[in-house]
C-alpha cells in the first residue's frame, strides 16, 4: 500500500520537478515529460479515496490536493491561452476582448487570469515538495541520531535545533535568502533551515521512545549496524506521526513560498505564481471592480493549503480510531 | 520551579550567545559586508563597486582587522547599547527599532486583548463535547481560517471591507496622524489565523482533560455540569493554551513582516524588510537581534508560565 503510493508520488513529482526546473535542458522533449505524471493523479486519488471512503474531511482534503496536482500537470494539455501573453488589459470576469474569451478575466498586464493560476500551480507544487522533502531527509536523519544515539550526539543535535528555532521563522527566511541570493534551491534551503529542527524534534522524541523497545533489543543482539537498526528497525515503526506531520507543513511550505513570493524574496518573474499576482494586483489594481484579480489568487493558494490540513486532519482521525 | 526557570534562563543564555557568533559571522560574510559598502557608498543609484573603493570602504570601517578582534568590538558596542547608524534614513538604529517596536507592540497588544478571551471560550465549548454540532462548526471554521495564509486574508479582507463596504482604508500607513480605523484590517488579518489555531489547541486540550478519570468521577459523583466543568476540568485544560499564548509572540514577530508589508503599516516587521532590501544591514542586523531576544524570552515565559500553572511541576521535584 504506501510502497504503491510512494511510486505513484515520484512518478507525479520527478516529471514536474524536471518540466519546472530544468524546462531548457529538456529541449524538444519538453512538452511530453509530464504526460506519465496525469495517470499517476489519476491512480493516487483512486487509492486515496478507497482508502479514506468512511471520513468526509480527508476525501475532501485529497480532492482538492489532486485537484492541482492534475491541474499542474495538465497545464501544457489544457486548452488555455499562453498565461505570459499580453492581450487586453481589464478584462471582466466572462468578457470578450479582441476575439478572446476570458472566464476569469484578464489582469493589469492583460494576461489571462484563469490560465495564470492553472499555472501558477506548478511552481509552488513543485518547490514545495522539494523543500518539505528536503527538510525531512535532514531532518529525520539529525532526529534518528539525536533520539537513538542518544550522549552527546543528542546534546550537539538538540542544541544546534534550539540555536535555529530561536530565529522567527519569517527572520530567518530574509537572512537566508539574503545572504544566499533568491532561487528556488535557496528556498529549499531556507525551508530546511526553519522546518528540520522542529521534525528533528519530532523523530528524536519518538526514536527515544523506540529505543527501548523489544524489536530493537533484537535488532541490536543480531548485531545489526546503528544505521541499519536506525533506519530499517525504527523510521518504519515510527512514520505514523511523521506523516500527518508532513501533511501539515507540506500546507506551511505552501505559504512560505507563497508570501516569499509577494514580498519579492522567493521564485523570480515573470512565470506565472499566485504570490506574484497578488503582488502585482494589489500593488497595480486595488479597486473594487478588479478586486477578482486578487481573489482568484488568494482562493487558489488557499484551498491548496486547506487541502493538505484536511488531510492531515482525516490521517489523525483514522490513526486514532485504529 | 525556581530551578526549572534557572536552568531555562542559562540554556537560553548559552542559545543567545551562539546565535550572537553565528549572526556576526552571517553579516561578517562578503555577501552582506557587499550590500553594506553598496547601500552607505551609492543607495540604489550604483549596482557595482569597483575593488579599490570597496577595500577602501573596508578599511574606513576597521573591517580589515582579525575576525576576533571584530567580534569583540562588535559585542563591547552591543553591550553599550550602541546599535550604528542607518544609511538609509539617517538615524541612529535604536530610535528607529525603538518607534517601530512600539507600532508593531500596538498591533501585538490588540491581536492578544481579542484572541485570547474568544480563542479561550470557542475551544473551551467546542471541547467540552466533542462530536456535538457546535463542535464541529467550530472545528471547520478553525481549520479553515487556520487554512487561509495571511496573504489571502489579507486579500480578501480588503477586498470585502475597503473595497466593496468601504467601512475601512485599504492602507495603514497612518499619513494623516495615528488612526484607530487604520488598524482593524492589520489586526483582523492577524486574528484570523491567530484565533483558529489557539481554538484547535484548547479543543484538543480540553477533549483531552474531559476524557480523564477525575472528570468522570466528577461527573459520576452527580455534581452539575456547569460546576464539573468550571471548577475541575476548566483549570487543567487551560495550561497548555496559556503557555501557548506566551509562544505565540514568536508567531507574531514573524506574521507581522507580511501584514505590515501588504497594509503599508509602520512596524518592526516592515523595518526588517525594508532594512534587508535597501542593504540597511546595520538595522537588519539590530532587528534580527531584537527578533531572536523577543523569540527567546517568549519560550522563557511560556515555560515559566507552565511550571507555575502545572501543579505538578509548581511542587515538585523540578
Amino acid at each position: 500500500m504506501s510502497a504503491r503510493v510512494a511510486a505513484l508520488v515520484l512518478i507525479i513529482w520527478l516529471p514536474l520537478a524536471a518540466y519546472v526546473m530544468l524546462r531548457p535542458a529538456l529541449g524538444a522533449l519538453g512538452p511530453y515529460v509530464l504526460l506519465p505524471a496525469i495517470p499517476a493523479v489519476i491512480a493516487l486519488y483512486a487509492l486515496a479515496v478507497r482508502r479514506w471512503r468512511g471520513s468526509a474531511i480527508a476525501i475532501v482534503g485529497v480532492s482538492l490536493v489532486c485537484f492541482w496536482l492534475l491541474m499542474a500537470a495538465a497545464a501544457p494539455y489544457l486548452p488555455l491561452i499562453d498565461p505570459d501573453k499580453p492581450l487586453a488589459p481589464f478584462v471582466a470576469p466572462g468578457g470578450t476582448a479582441h476575439g478572446t474569451f476570458f472566464l476569469l478575466g484578464s489582469d493589469m498586464r492583460g494576461r489571462d487570469v484563469l490560465s495564470r493560476t492553472i499555472w501558477g500551480c506548478q511552481r509552488v507544487l513543485v518547490w514545495g515538495i522539494s523543500a518539505t522533502a528536503a527538510a525531512y531527509a535532514v531532518g529525520i536523519g539529525l532526529g534518528l541520531i539525536g533520539g537513538y544515539l542518544g550522549g552527546w550526539w543528542d546534546e550537539l543535535v538538540s542544541f544546534a535545533g534550539n540555536v535555529f528555532l530561536s530565529f522567527p521563522v519569517m527572520v530567518l527566511y530574509i537572512l537566508v535568502l539574503n545572504f544566499l541570493g533568491q532561487s528556488g534551491f535557496n528556498i529549499i534551503i531556507a525551508v530546511t533551515c526553519s522546518s528540520a529542527p522542529v521534525i528533528m524534534r519530532i523523530v528524536r522524541g519518538l526514536a527515544l521512545d523506540a529505543r527501548s523497545r523489544g524489536y530493537v533489543h533484537a535488532a541490536q543482539t543480531r548485531g545489526e549496524h546503528p544505521f541499519w537498526i536506525m533506519l530499517v528497525e525504527i523510521l518504519p515503526n515510527v512514520r505514523g506521526p511523521v506523516i500527518v506531520d508532513a501533511c501539515l507543513r507540506l500546507g506551511y511550505t505552501t505559504v512560505a513560498i507563497t508570501t516569499l513570493t509577494f514580498l519579492g524574496l522567493g521564485l523570480q518573474p515573470p512565470d506565472p505564481d499566485w504570490g506574484l499576482m497578488i503582488k502585482e494586483a494589489s500593488t497595480a489594481a486595488l479597486l473594487w471592480k478588479y478586486s477578482y484579480m486578487l481573489i482568484v489568487p488568494a482562493l487558489a493558494v488557499s484551498s491548496l493549503i486547506l487541502g493538505f490540513n484536511l488531510i492531515a486532519d482525516g490521517l489523525r482521525e483514522s490513526s486514532a480510531r485504529e | 520551579m525556581i530551578n526549572l526557570v534557572l536552568r531555562r534562563l542559562a540554556q537560553m543564555l548559552l542559545i543567545m550567545a551562539s546565535v550572537s557568533l553565528l549572526l556576526f559571522a552571517l553579516f561578517d560574510s562578503d555577501a552582506f559586508r557587499e550590500k553594506a559598502a553598496v547601500a552607505e557608498l551609492g543607495g540604489f543609484g550604483i549596482a557595482t563597486l569597483s575593488d579599490s573603493d570597496y577595500h577602501a570602504w573596508l578599511e574606513k570601517k576597521g573591517l580589515d582587522q582579525p575576525f576576533l578582534k571584530r567580534y569583540g568590538r562588535w559585542l563591547g558596542s552591543l553591550v553599550h547599547g550602541d546599535l550604528g547608524q542607518s544609511v538609509e534614513k539617517d538615524l541612529p538604529v535604536a530610535t528607529l527599532l525603538g518607534e517601530s517596536l512600539a507600532h508593531s507592540a500596538v498591533l501585538a497588544a490588540l491581536v492578544l486583548l481579542f484572541m485570547v478571551p474568544v480563542s479561550l471560550t470557542l475551544g473551551v465549548l467546542a471541547g467540552m463535547k466533542e462530536g456535538s454540532t457546535l463542535d464541529r462548526i467550530i472545528s471547520v471554521a478553525a481549520v479553515v481560517t487556520t487554512s487561509i495564509p495571511q496573504i489571502a486574508t489579507a486579500v480578501l479582507l480588503t477586498v470585502v471591507l475597503a473595497l466593496g463596504l468601504g467601512w475601512v482604508p485599504t492602507k495603514s500607513a497612518m499619513t494623516d496622524g495615528w488612526s484607530l480605523r487604520e488598524l482593524v484590517l492589520p489586526v483582523l488579518t492577524l486574528l484570523l489565523y491567530e484565533v483558529g489555531y489557539l481554538v484547535r489547541m484548547t479543543r484538543a486540550a480540553m477533549i483531552d482533560v474531559m476524557a480523564s478519570e477525575y472528570i468522570r468521577t466528577a461527573v459520576l459523583k452527580g455534581l452539575p455540569r456547569r460546576r464539573v466543568i468550571l471548577k475541575h476540568a476548566l483549570r487543567n485544560a487551560l495550561i497548555v493554551p496559556v503557555t501557548l499564548v506566551c509562544l505565540e509572540l514568536n508567531g507574531l514577530l514573524s506574521q507581522v513582516v507580511v501584514v505590515e508589508v501588504f497594509f503599508q503599516y509602520e512596524g518592526f516587521g516592515r523595518m526588517l524588510f525594508d532594512a534587508a532590501n535597501f542593504g540597511d544591514i546595520q538595522v537588519l542586523e539590530a532587528a534580527t537581534l531584537v527578533a531572536i531576544a523577543v523569540a527567546v524570552a517568549s519560550q522563557l515565559l511560556s515555560d515559566s508560565a507552565y511550571a507555575l500553572l502545572n501543579p505538578r511541576i509548581r511542587f515538585g521535584r523540578a
